[in-house]
Parts: structure tokens; C-alpha cells; sequence
């Protein structure tokens, strides 16, 4: 009776907002969510430019990009570090953890809002002003800081040696901010997942998604403390003239990239979580089949997040850290791709046997579990301190890490956009076009890495940015690789406006979506497409798991959540 | 603004506000733990900053560690009060911890100007960078808890949002908790 009231009082609200009100003040998760989607979009093109332009510069050495002009060697090392920042933070985080966790949390545990809307609308607004304090960084004296998005001291601590007296700070401000927007978030997530969600949701009932961005959000919250910490002293020995990283006053650079990897590491499965969360869904659905062992699924999550905390340093094998604690790394490393493998072979077994239909959401899913499986199996040759001294800061490593970051945060990210547009806007993207956009990205992006990964194993080193100086890495046989990976940026670059138009022309005139184009079982395909404010016109009530597809004695093959019967 | 039905909804039987308080401490753990397990390893290998710490003022120190205990008794009384929904009372008693939370920040006020005319700054050395950070930020959030106080002390004076009484609490406990842990780091080791 009560919970009734309350609604309508809030659809009573609804009505009288305006335009501000309603697309920028507003405390409603699911315009919040599209925020922080819009937002991280923008910062991702952003964010492909930068690798646009170092990728031209590598490719074809001192000669003028088209777009940017002449790259010199401060342009070069700040384009490279903006580039990572910008699509760790500004993309991966707020697209995958803050966009998805804000428009499903609420939606697929059947409730009409997050529990703390002001807070939520104060996260999506700490978020903004940090993406301008970084916009910022590149308009001031000496320009952006360019010391790699780890940051490392003593080059991101002194002006001296950065030859950037403000970019660093700017940039650790940034971050900062960035982090309390998704301390904010990530609080408020845990706590309506673990409160509001509808009668008769039990823990084991819980779709994957919203599991996974929740234990994302714990690990977040748990690993990021000692960096915020680490900010301030870093931030203090740029403008103050503290010591807490310089040797010569009793400091100690290495603490730093501690502080980081304690951090930086966990943040690598802060963001596969949800990705692994979206595909979950996708292959149930599109396989029509129960997810293989669910409780599996969820217990090797939380102990991949467990795990998680105990893999740092194998950042730090050249570091000058004590050999023998490389070795407690090394193992803990190369543990952590057990239950990694094991998600792998449970998805797979998903499929095994389903009516699999190749929809363009279904396709991005399987084409996150090829790839990923690629960086994950490159990272075992890492994660071996001996294998990894060769390695260490060569193009083998960044071939890597966008054999991971690359599923996680561009593939992770198409799939859930594509599975959820009808939701989300209450029309149906163009499929044909999706599919092409599909599938010249995909071998764009293989295009791009395989010839990084040859590189690295030919002693690359990631931070020269013309090579005519290394007679030995300045071979034509390289160089042809160089311009290989170039010309496949190019190429997946040039078909993401194609996705672009789709998406916004689609929201105007697409083909209208119903409720439940897919016959899913979840809760938010049981609301209207696009859901009102509020979400349900009834607030449904939960009577089993949400893989319920081919169930023997039912006529249909899917049985949502909220069905008595 | 009128609340969601989500913020009304508890499947764990833990009020949403109490809930959320938890995970705010929890957050702020980590980054206390990570400042002061940081010291802690540049303590244990400088053992020459024991003749810093030796300059800290220990009797300021412990009695702003009574300051801070009382005040803490005067917000579990808050509680007691808000519980009974005595709404007056309990913003009187939060205004009294209020009073705490200033006596804390006039002794230290004095303290630092003392120090760093002695010439003991931020930049002095290892051991005063880690004892301006840290207390910096303790301070900090005693300046944050106080500043929520009297809001929270302004709705329960029209007995409204009384729950917010007992969260404020657990969050002013917690900021007791952490000076508990700066004060024999900080100021007692020698």
C-alpha cells in the first residue's frame, strides 16, 4: 500500500520537469545512465584520436598528420599517456561500470530507482568536472602531462625532468575525481542491489550482470583507498616539495608503483566483471539454454576478485624488487588464469547444444570470449618473471593488454549496447549495419595487434616514438609491421561513424521495439521499452532464476522472472 | 523530494542509510590503511625518525584523544535520545559534539602553528610529510563530520530524518577510531 503511494507520487513528478531538469538535473537512473554513455562515448573518440595520431606518427615518422600537424616528442608522450587514461577511466569505467550498473541495476532487480538518486546525479557530475580538469591539462603552460598513465616518480614528480610543471597535476586531480564520482556510484550500486531488490529475489536469482557489477564495484571500492592516498603525496611532492617518492629525502619511488598496482591491477577486473556479466547474458539468450553452472560462475568471480588483490607486482619484475618475492607473484599470476579459463569453458559449455542465433549482440559476445581468450593466454608469458624480463616494456606488452582492455571495453561495450538499445530507446538498431560495423571492426582490431604482438617479440620498445634513431628496430621488415597495424587503425576507425549514425539515427526512426524483443527472462524486459519513470506500472515479484529458456513443459521457451506460472 | 520506493525497500533486514554508512567506512579504511601501512614501512626503515616524532606535543596530543572520546559519548547519547524521538535533545547533544569537534581543531590549529614555526613543516622531512598528511586528513574529516552534524542536528530539531542521527554516529565513531591509530603512530612511538 505504501510502496504503491510513494509511486505514484513520483510519476506525479515526473510532468512537471523541464528541459534542464529533465536531460541534465535530473535524478532518474536510467537519463543518469545515458549520461555517463553519451559522456564516455565522446571521451572514447576522443581517446581514438589520440592513437590516431601516435599510430601515424610511428607509422610514417615525422611527417604531418592529417587533423594534427607535426607530432614532436612532448606531443607524442602526451597523446600516449591521455590515451590510456582516457579509456581506462573516462571510457571503460563510466560506460561499463557507471552507464550499464545505473540503467540494469535498478531495472533487473525490479525497483524504480537507485536508492540514493542526489548521490547518483552528484557521481555523473564529479565525473564531468573531471573530464573538463583533464581537458583542461592540455591548455596550460608546457601542455599535458605525458609520463604514462602509471605515473611513475620521480618523471611525474618533477617539472624538471616532465618539462610539464602543471599537466601532472591537473591530471592527478582529474583522477582523483574521477575516483570519488565511482566511490560515490559504486556505494550506491552495492547498496540497492543488496536492499531494493523485488520480493522473492534471492541471492542465486540475481542475474549475472547485476553480480558482476556489483562484486566490481566492492573491488573498486577495496583497492582504490591506497591510491587516492598515493594521489595526495604524489600531488604534494609535485607542489609542495615533499619527498614521499624521491630517494634523495628518504623516499621511495617503488612505494608509488606499489600504491598503483594495488590498485591497478584489481581495476583490470573492476572492468572485465561487468563485460563478463553482459556476455552471460547474451548467450543465454541467444542460445536459449540455462546458464552451465551458475553458482560456479559466481563463486569463481569472487574469487578472481579475492585473487585479484595478490597479483600486483608482477607490474614490477624490473622494478629492483626482491627476486624471491617475484616469485610469490609469478605464482599467484599465472593461478589467477585458472578461474579466468574456467568463465571461459562454462560460457562455451552455454552454447553446447542451444538453438544459437547469430544476432548482432550474440556475435559480439562470442567474438569477446575469441579475443579476451587471446589476452589472456598472451598474459601467462608475462606473468613468468623470467619470460617477463625479455618482454617488459616492449610492444609484446601493450599487444597484450589491448588484447584484454580492447574485448573489455570496445567489444564488452558494443554487445551491451546492442543487447539493451531496445530498452534503452525503445527502438531497433539497424542489424545490417550492425553486422558490417561488426565485422570490420573485428579484423581491424586483430589487424591492429597481431603485428604488435611480432613487434614486441622482435624487442620493440613502447616508448621510442621515431625509430630512425635505432638503427637495429629501424629495419624495413619492422617498419612494414608498424605501417600494417597504422593502416588497420585506419580502416577500424573509418566504419565506426557507421555505427554512430546507426545509433543516433536510430533513436528517431528505428523500427519500434516491444517489450521483449528477445524473449528474455530478465526483469527489465518485463517493463515498457523504453521503461517510464518509475520503470514498472506493477512491481513485479521474482518466483525463479533468470535463465529459465527451454524449459521442458512450457509451450513457450523462455519464462520470465515475474510469471506465477 | 519525494523518496523511491527502491530507498524504502531493506531485503537485508539493514536499513539503506546504515547500510550505505558501512560501505562509506569501508571505502575510507582502504585509503587510511593505504597512507599509514605506507608510513609504517618507511618507519620501520628510517629509524631515525624517532628523533622527529621526538618534537610532537604527546600531552596535546592525548588530550585531544579524551576530546574526541567524549564527543563520541555525547553522539551515542544523540542516538539514545533521536531513538526515543526526543528530536530536541538529540540535536542539542550533536551541537555539543559539534563543540568537540572544534576544541579538537583549535588544539591542533595551535599545535602545527607551533611546529612549523620550529621549522617543522611539510617539506622538513619523511617523517613531518607523513604526519601533515596524515593528521591533514584526519582533520579533514572531522571538519566533514561536523559540518554534516549540524545539518543532520537542523532536521532532527523539527524531529525529522531522525535515523540520520544514529548515522552520523557511526561515521563521527569511526573518525574517533582513526586519530586512536595517528595517535600512537604520530605521536607516542619515539
Amino acid at each position: 500500500m505504501a510502496e504503491s503511494h510513494a509511486h505514484d507520487a513520483h510519476a506525479h513528478d515526473h510532468h512537471e520537469e523541464g528541459w534542464f531538469k529533465k536531460y541534465f538535473w535530473s535524478t532518474d537512473h536510467k537519463m543518469i545512465a545515458k549520461q555517463y554513455l553519451l559522456t564516455g562515448m565522446l571521451l572514447g573518440a576522443v581517446g581514438a584520436y589520440f592513437a590516431y595520431v601516435f599510430r601515424m606518427q610511428l607509422a610514417f615518422p615525422n611527417k604531418p598528420v592529417p587533423g594534427y600537424g607535426l607530432v614532436t616528442g612532448a606531443d607524442y608522450n602526451a597523446l600516449i599517456t591521455n590515451h590510456g587514461a582516457v579509456m581506462i577511466f573516462w571510457v571503460a569505467m563510466p560506460v561499463l561500470i557507471a552507464a550499464f550498473g545505473n540503467f540494469l541495476i535498478p531495472l533487473m532487480i525490479g525497483c524504480d530507482d537507485m536508492v540514493f538518486p542526489r548521490l547518483n546525479r552528484l557521481s555523473y557530475q564529479i565525473f564531468l568536472v573531471s573530464a573538463i580538469v583533464l581537458g583542461a591539462s592540455f591548455l596550460v603552460e608546457g601542455g599535458a602531462f605525458g609520463g604514462a598513465w602509471t605515473a611513475y616518480p620521480p618523471l611525474s614528480a618533477k617539472a624538471e625532468y616532465n618539462l610539464t610543471p602543471l599537466g601532472p597535476s591537473l591530471w592527478l586531480i582529474a583522477v582523483a575525481l574521477e575516483f570519488v564520482a565511482f566511490l560515490l556510484g559504486g556505494i550506491n550500486f552495492v547498496t540497492t542491489a543488496m536492499n531494493s531488490r523485488a520480493p522473492g529475489m534471492k541471492a542465486f536469482d540475481i542475474p549475472m550482470a547485476v553480480w558482476m557489477i556489483v562484486i566490481a564495484s566492492i573491488l573498486f571500492m577495496a583497492s582504490v583507498g591506497p591510491l587516492i592516498a598515493g594521489a595526495f603525496m604524489l600531488l604534494f611532492d609535485q607542489l609542495l616539495g615533499t619527498g614521499f617518492f624521491d630517494p634523495d629525502r628518504g623516499g621511495d619511488p617503488v612505494l608509488w608503483q606499489h600504491l598503483f598496482w594495488f590498485f591497478g591491477h584489481p581495476e583490470v577486473y573492476v572492468v572485465l566483471l561487468p563485460a563478463l556479466g553482459f556476455v552471460a547474458e547474451i548467450i543465454t539468450t541467444f542460445s536459449r539454454k540455462k546458464l552451465f553452472a551458475y553458482k560456479t560462475v559466481l563463486y569463481t568471480t569472487i574469487g578472481t576478485g579475492v585473487l585479484s588483490f595478490f597479483v600486483w607486482a608482477h607490474h614490477q619484475f624490473i622494478a629492483g624488487i626482491d627476486p624471491r618475492m617475484a616469485n610469490v607473484f609469478t605464482v599467484t599470476t599465472v593461478l589467477i588464469s585458472i578461474p579466468i579459463a574456467e568463465m571461459c569453458f562454462v560460457y562455451i559449455a552455454t552454447l553446447y547444444g542451444g538453438s544459437i542465433r547469430f544476432a548482432v549482440p550474440m556475435l559480439w559476445a562470442l567474438a569477446f570470449i575469441a579475443e579476451f581468450l587471446v589476452g589472456g593466454v598472451t598474459g601467462i608469458y608475462l606473468g613468468a618473471s623470467g619470460a617477463d624480463i625479455y618482454f617488459h616494456d616492449t610492444y609484446f606488452v601493450v599487444a597484450h593488454f589491448h588484447y584484454t582492455f580492447f574485448p573489455i571495453a570496445i567489444i564488452g561495450t558494443f554487445s551491451g549496447v546492442t543487447y539493451w538499445y531496445p530498452k534503452m530507446f525503445g527502438r531497433h538498431m539497424n542489424e545490417l549495419w550492425n553486422k558490417v560495423h561488426f565485422w570490420i571492426t573485428i579484423v581491424g582490431f586483430n589487424g591492429i595487434f597481431i603485428p604488435l604482438f611480432m613487434l614486441g617479440a622482435s624487442g620493440d620498445h613502447r616508448r621510442i616514438f621515431d625509430y630512425s634513431n635505432f638503427p637495429e628496430l629501424a629495419t624495413p621488415e619492422l617498419q612494414q609491421l608498424r605501417v600494417f597495424a597504422t593502416v588497420s587503425l585506419l580502416v577500424m576507425l573509418a566504419i565506426q561513424p557507421v555505427f554512430l549514425i546507426n545509433f543516433f539515427y536510430s533513436m528517431f526512426k528505428g523500427k519500434k521495439a516491444e517489450a521483449n524483443p528477445w524473449n528474455a527472462n530478465t526483469l527489465e524486459w518485463q517493463c515498457p521499452s523504453p521503461p517510464p519513470h518509475g520503470n514498472f506500472a506493477v512491481l513485479p515479484e521474482v518466483y525463479r532464476g533468470p535463465y529459465e529458456f527451454s524449459a521442458p513443459d512450457r509451450a513457450d521457451d523462455f519464462w520470465p522472472q515475474n510469471s506465477p506460472t | 523530494m519525494v523518496k523511491p520506493i527502491a530507498t524504502l525497500r531493506s531485503a537485508t533486514g539493514v536499513p539503506t542509510g546504515r547500510l550505505a554508512v558501512w560501505w562509506v567506512i569501508a571505502s575510507e579504511i582502504v585509503i587510511f590503511g593505504g597512507l599509514l601501512g605506507a608510513y609504517l614501512l618507511h618507519r620501520l626503515g628510517h629509524p631515525e625518525w624517532a628523533t622527529y616524532a621526538s618534537h610532537t606535543n604527546t600531552w596535546a596530543g592525548a588530550f585531544n584523544t579524551l576530546v574526541l572520546l567524549s564527543s563520541s559519548l555525547s553522539a551515542v547519547l544523540a542516538h539514545n535520545a533521536a531513538e526515543k524521538g526526543n528530536g530536541a535533545r538529540a540535536a542539542n547533544l550533536l551541537l555539543v559534539t559539534c563543540v568537540g569537534a572544534l576544541t579538537f581543531l583549535v588544539v591542533k590549529g595551535f599545535e602545527w602553528t607551533h611546529e612549523i614555526q620550529e621549522g617543522f613543516t611539510i617539506t622538513a622531512n619523511g617523517f613531518w610529510s607523513f604526519y601533515y598528511c596524515a593528521a591533514g586528513l584526519h582533520g579533514l574529516h572531522v571538519i566533514a563530520g561536523a559540518i554534516i552534524m549540524l545539518f543532520v542536528a537542523a532536521d532532527a530539531r523539527k524531529n525529522q530524518e531522525l535515523q540520520r542521527v544514529e548515522l552520523i554516529g557511526i561515521y563521527w565513531h569511526f573518525v574517533d577510531l582513526v586519530w586512536i591509530f595517528l595517535f600512537p603512530l604520530l605521536y607516542i612511538a619515539k
